[in-house]
């Protein structure tokens, strides 16, 4: 046996912290969780409320901007279709409108903190190990923080979709910057560009692939995350997975997966054909 | 003054490159330094002046510095120890507006692998300096496209730089960089990467432009022949040290050491010497002489020469640019300057 005298108490201190954090900062905390709120449930109401076929309209005019490609816009198109067979609409909307939200903050943030990891060298060293420990740390233990700070619904899932989700585009834009060929940074430095010219110019459209595919990385793992996180009370899809553990029902819980599976489907192509579009500028096409 | 004058330059790359630099002044030579110290030393007390209008070549191997002291010349790299100007201009001194200024408005680059823009086509690459500068859509296209029509690549304004040979890119890298239209052009192993038939070409394209715009170049290259046949003077650099800097006969005829002496033991020689540099000058007195013989020009190189000399088998008058005879050069002679 390890002797007990060396046992070091970090759960009651995290306890004491995350305490600590919710009886002075409650009120921001809540201020920070209404202004998110308000934006979930207003794009909420807009996916349930508008009738299904103007979604489809919708995912069939996005896929078409992305692709140029007819036969899959039919496939994404009959993929949601068939969400809609198996009597999910109304969940898989909430579950999309989570998502979206979660994968829009987690590129709002990770994009500028990868541009940063890519200009210090010492950030980058500070930031891999929390990376690591974000994407491996089992997402359930940071429910609960999540949980005590917010308390039980839609903001704590995004919350935690945001930590689970946002490592990847951070990733991937650190990487591509660096990958950028040296002697065109040169030649770029060469003619007087400066920094912000440097980086709006060269650094980001030429890592521009990598940066979608970092997104694309990050909107799978926030539908998976998303699905979670309804044992913390966000609605949707996973509620229904969760509804078919607890009753045993492995028919509901099937047809939530495979809807799952669809949603994932769609949204991964659509990634994939903006990241194969990026990897060249629009009008070499016609060129 | 000269117009760009480079003196008593050290580059040490390293942790600590001001430990080492002392070594490097008391004397200590590039592997002493690097066993000592650890650190390399890139340039060893170089100095240089380069005129306004001349085509000056720096050539050496690889790890001899070449590259390393063209791009001190944009501060790409900031030097050891050492000072530049330009124009009486103190380079080192710029704080990082005023360089990016001197940058814009009066260098152009050209890079060993074109260092093109891949995600911008070949108007959008051309135009790129003046984009930087901060010139209007419209104006920068149309001076671009003055550019593009002059070294042959109208038609390809909207091609990508993945969509041309090597040949081509390398003409949009350098019509990019002729394009902001600078003082000065840092060509940095330009021709390098190309085919020899190609870059032969591109020399002749280099030397046509030159004799219109009198820039002042700056070549860098590993190649003796590119070097004597583009080069108004030449610098050769072993190390990271001078090793001779003369124009392209004296370093043919007059080899600093050893090192410069192997270089140029391959060198076709006829393609290098002209007839002013191996002739008998004819002294004051004795003028008329040498009229019935066949003249050639004091600057004809040796390659052109030689059809007349085996044609007549006598001496030839050489005139200079005047058509006053300035001496006499006999087969003989030329045999001799031809073998070495």
């Amino acid at each position: 046996m390890f002797p007990e005298q060396l046992n070091v108490p970090l759960g009651k201190w995290v306890n004491q912290f995350v305490d600590w954090l919710v009886v002075n900062y409650g009120a921001a905390f809540e201020a920070f969780a209404d202004s998110l709120l308000t934006v979930l449930v207003a794009l909420e109401q807009v996916l349930r409320g508008a009738p299904w076929w103007v979604v489809l309209i919708a995912i069939a005019a996005i896929t078409w901007h992305a692709s140029k490609n007819w036969k899959l816009v039919v496939g994404l198109v009959v993929a949601m279709f068939a969400i809609g067979m198996l009597g999910l609409w109304d969940k898989a909307m909430q579950t999309l409108a989570l998502m979206i939200v979660a994968t829009s903050l987690s590129v709002l943030i990770g994009i500028p903190v990868g541009i940063a990891m890519a200009m210090s060298n010492r950030l980058r060293a500070v930031m891999l190990p929390i990376l690591d420990t974000m994407q491996t740390m089992p997402s359930f233990v940071y429910l609960i923080p999540a949980l005590m700070l917010f308390g039980l619904g839609k903001v704590p899932a995004i919350l935690a979709t945001v930590i689970y989700a946002a490592p990847p585009v951070m990733r991937l834009t650190d990487l591509g910057i660096r990958l950028v060929d040296p002697e065109v940074l040169e030649a770029s430095r060469s003619f007087g560009a400066s920094r912000k010219q440097i980086l709006f110019g060269v650094q980001l459209p030429l890592a521009l692939p990598n940066i979608m595919a970092g997104i694309n990385q990050t909107t799978m793992m926030s539908i998976s995350m998303v699905v979670i996180a309804s044992m913390i009370g966000a609605r949707g899809l996973g509620e229904q997975v969760l509804m078919g553990i607890q009753r045993l029902d492995v028919g509901a819980g099937m047809e939530a997966g495979i809807a799952i599976v669809l949603l994932a489907v769609v949204f991964d192509r659509i990634g994939q054909a903006y990241g194969k579009r990026s990897q060249r500028s629009p009008n070499a096409e016609d060129a | 003054m000269s117009y760009i004058e480079i003196r008593n330059i050290f580059k040490i790359f390293g942790p600590d490159p001001k430990s080492a630099l002392e070594l490097a002044k008391g004397g200590a030579d590039k592997d002493e330094i690097l066993a000592k110290t650890g650190h390399t030393v890139g340039l060893h007390d170089v100095s240089l002046t380069i005129e306004q209008g001349e085509t000056f070549v720096v050539m050496g191997l690889s790890g001899s510095g070449k590259s390393t002291l063209i791009r001190h010349l944009n501060r790409l790299i900031d030097p050891t120890a050492g000072s530049i100007s330009f124009g009486g201009e103190d380079i080192l001194a710029m704080d990082i507006p005023a360089l990016n200024a001197f940058r814009r408005k009066r260098l152009g680059m050209v890079f060993q692998r074109f260092g093109l823009l891949p995600h911008r086509n070949v108007m959008d690459n051309v135009a790129y300096g003046l984009e930087i500068q901060g010139t209007a859509r419209k104006k920068r296209e149309v001076a671009a496209s003055k550019w593009i029509a002059r070294v042959g690549l109208a038609g390809y304004e909207t091609k990508f730089p993945d969509q041309l040979s090597g040949g081509m890119q390398q003409r949009v890298g350098l019509t990019r960089a002729l394009a902001t239209d600078p003082e000065v052009l840092l060509m940095d192993e330009a021709f390098s990467a190309l085919d020899p038939l190609i870059r032969s070409d591109m020399q002749d394209e280099l030397m046509k432009l030159q004799a219109e715009l009198h820039k002042t170049i700056v070549f860098i290259t590993h190649d003796l022949d590119e070097a004597l046949k583009i080069g108004d003077r030449i610098a050769i650099l072993k190390d990271g040290k001078l090793v001779q800097v003369g124009r392209p006969e004296e370093i043919v005829l007059k080899p600093a050491d050893d090192y410069v002496q192997a270089f140029t033991r391959d060198v076709n020689r006829s393609k290098v010497l002209r007839a002013k540099s191996i002739m008998a000058p004819i002294s004051e007195t004795e003028d008329e002489a040498t009229t019935d013989l066949p003249a050639v020009s004091a600057n004809a190189r040796l390659a052109d020469i030689l059809p007349i000399a085996l044609a007549n088998g006598t001496a030839m008058t050489v005139l200079d640019s005047k058509d006053t005879p300035i001496g006499t050069l006999s087969p003989q002679q030329i045999v001799e300057a031809l073998d070495g």
